[in-house]
């Protein structure tokens, strides 16, 4: 139990700034996700915390404490890696209680929490064999085990679904989401999949280019991105963003997206936007949010008709794709709505859950 | 599938000499083709191992000259022999102490190496290699002039230091200790070079896991590095003690199982026996005392790597 802080922590590999001068606090008993594509320096991140790499500059707190130069055995962390990591020549109790075993615990007490977190994951059957005998997902719950039995300051996670189908993978997230309500040990996750991070997560930290783009709660991210960066890669499928014009519109605000169509910007959002009339900007609107025109009080003047390029059918919904201008943008639609592809059908966007980005700075306005 | 007969070709070509259709089925059986492509193999090894051994098997039955069926007799000679003995007991502690010292270096060495910045290690690795690289006649030979009585270098630089002189192979037990020391010269290289790519097959996780778990360099060492290797050890001591057990050539040329017989081994006294004195069958039975040891090491150390790879696998 406790919390993790990062002061300006930067990583240089040889000439490569891999993570730049990133701040983070996480309070006792958080759930962090770092999230990120691949190289964004989340994985390096996670191992500086771990004491795997040392902090090239900036300073990495464990508990209060400066832990820059501690060893990892002394850090009192535990990790999950992405294949496992298991020791193959151990049997599942051996690779759990390895740990314990080289801080010399009492044998009784060994067994005694081995086989509880063994309880907890549901493998207690499985103590005697060896992680070859294992499938996958029972691999990903040993390593795990070998995590709680610990009951370290901070549980580490790198890319640990990774490795699993897809159908395990939603079975060992919400595992990992039921383990972390048990024990409630700070945790670090780090994935390059924003499902992940957004289910699993109290708070996400989106990085991106080894610096960090947003710091939030899920439900931040999603409907108050910052940085175009975070609007695009929170969310599936992922936001469209068009190239738009405000226009002043009477007392109001539209919004041109085309010769073809202007929609009214609402009227809680005017005196947001006002001083960036006349400017280019690019407009963003996941595709949940266009769909065949449904709910109360909708603005008419925010329907409007397209030929559809391709339909996708997913079961519970439909996706659909048209063009707008020159860019191509998805619409999720009730299915029994959907026209066929290259037919016409009448779309409504609701634009009270519009994105405006300055494409200078790709900040969100 | 290789071996499935395709019912649509055979029903097409009802004409085909029965001959060839037969030569046919057995070329489209993986079994068959597996065979005929080691036959080259097979007729080289049964000419150039089984045929000597099995002749040598047959030679140790017979009397010196070679006209008579004694049976076991040969054996029981040598047994009752008091250099024989030696021999079984010079033998055994040439290959095991050599084995012991080669694996060890082989295991530092290839630590250390493997501890290397990637860039010189390459250089290392080949500069390492070398001793077991030159023909190790040549080698020894030089070996030989370094312990020479009179030229000695070793000697020149233990006296420069105010020591005195050693006799290296003129004493029989400073004789035993060259040979075995040129053998882990010779020996050690193989075992760096096997140790080496066991090292770097162990999966640095499982290393990154451990320091997480707790463990210092020792123990990552106890723990992870001598589980994950101990197959490969078994198959390289047990390889070397074949090899070393059977060394001729050291020992041949350093001291030709001087002084007073005291560093002969099996080979190099069925050598003195057989083509030196002319006792062919008393020769062939002293080198192959040494199979019914070697065998018994080969199937326990067989069984312990068998039964590791299926744990670990």
């Amino acid at each position: 139990m406790a919390d993790v802080a990062l002061r300006d922590v930067v990583k240089r590999f040889d000439n490569v700034e891999a993570v730049r001068q990133i701040s983070l606090d996480i309070p006792d008993k958080e759930f962090v996700v770092l999230v990120g594509p691949s190289g964004c320096g989340k994985s390096t991140t996670l191992r500086m915390i771990a004491g795997l790499e040392e902090a090239s500059a900036g300073d990495i707190l464990i508990d209060g404490e400066k832990v820059n130069d501690v060893p990892p055995k002394d850090r009192d962390i535990a990790m999950v890696f992405q294949n496992y990591a298991l020791y193959p020549h151990m049997t599942v109790f051996e690779n759990m209680s390895f740990g314990l075993r080289l801080r010399r615990f009492p044998k009784a007490q060994i067994r005694e929490r081995v086989e509880h977190a063994a309880k907890i994951l549901d493998i207690t059957d499985l103590l005697d064999r060896r992680p070859k005998q294992l499938s996958g997902g029972q691999r990903q719950r040993v390593a795990m085990g070998r995590a709680i039995v610990r009951n370290p300051k901070v549980f580490l996670f790198d890319e640990p679904l990774s490795n699993l189908d897809a159908k395990l993978r939603v079975q060992m997230r919400t595992e990992i989401k039921r383990v972390h309500q048990k024990v409630k040990t700070t945790t670090v996750y780090v994935t390059h999949d924003q499902v992940e991070a957004m289910t699993l997560a109290d708070r996400v930290v989106v990085m991106n280019g080894g610096r960090i783009e947003q710091i939030g709660t899920p439900q931040e991210l999603y409907h108050h991105p910052k940085t175009r960066f975070v609007a695009g890669f929170i969310g599936s499928p992922a936001m469209n963003f068009v190239p738009a014009r405000l226009e002043t519109n009477g007392s109001g605000l539209s919004l041109r997206v085309s010769d073809k169509y202007a929609f009214p910007v609402p009227a809680t959002r005017t005196e947001r936007y006002r001083p960036h009339v006349g400017k280019d900007l690019t407009f963003g609107l996941r595709p949940e949010h266009i769909t065949e025109p449904r709910g109360e009080g909708r603005d008419p003047r925010s329907e409007f008709t397209v030929n559809l390029d391709v339909v996708e059918p997913m079961g519970m919904e439909t996706m659909v794709f048209f063009t707008v201008g020159n860019t191509e943008v998805c619409s999720r639609v009730e299915p029994s709505a959907a026209s066929g592809p290259g037919e016409p059908m009448r779309l409504y966007a609701n634009l009270n859950h519009m994105h405006l980005i300055d494409p200078a700075n790709d900040q969100v306005l | 599938m290789v071996d499935v007969t395709h019912p649509l070709r055979s029903a097409a070509a009802p004409a085909a000499p029965a001959a060839k259709t037969g030569l046919n089925r057995l070329m489209r059986r993986r079994s068959s083709v597996a065979f005929l492509m080691c036959l080259p193999l097979i007729v080289i090894i049964t000419s150039l191992v089984i045929y000597p051994a099995g002749y040598s098997m047959f030679l140790s039955t017979l009397n010196k000259a070679q006209t008579k069926f004694v049976g076991l007799d040969n054996f029981r000679f040598l047994l009752k022999r008091d250099v024989f003995l030696m021999v079984v007991w010079q033998s055994a502690i040439f290959a095991i102490t050599a084995v012991l010292f080669k694996a060890l270096i082989g295991l530092v060495t290839a630590h250390l190496v493997n501890n290397l910045p990637a860039k010189g290690q390459r250089k290392w690795r080949g500069m390492l290699l070398v001793p077991w690289v030159i023909p190790l006649a040549l080698s020894t030979l030089s070996w030989w002039w370094l312990f020479d009585p009179t030229h000695s270098a070793f000697n020149y630089v233990i006296e420069a230091f105010g020591g005195e002189p050693i006799a290296w192979l003129g004493n029989p037990y400073w004789a035993r200790f060259s040979v075995i020391l040129v053998n882990v010269w010779y020996g050690a290289p193989f075992f760096l070079i096997m140790y080496l790519a066991a090292l770097k097959s162990v999966p640095e996780q499982l290393y990154e896991a451990a320091k997480i778990d707790g463990a210092n360099a020792w123990q990552q060492f106890i723990h992870v590095t001598l589980p994950m290797m101990r197959n490969i050890i078994a198959i390289t001591v047990l390889f070397s003690l074949i090899v070393t057990f059977a060394n001729f050539d050291i020992v041949q040329i350093m001291t030709a199982g001087g002084p007073r017989n005291m560093t002969h081994v099996f080979a190099t006294y069925a050598f003195l026996l057989g083509i030196r004195s002319g006792d062919i069958p008393l020769g062939a039975s002293v080198s192959l005392f040494m199979f019914p040891i070697l065998a018994i090491s080969a199937v326990f150390i067989l069984r312990g790597v068998r039964k590791r790879g299926r744990e670990i696998g």
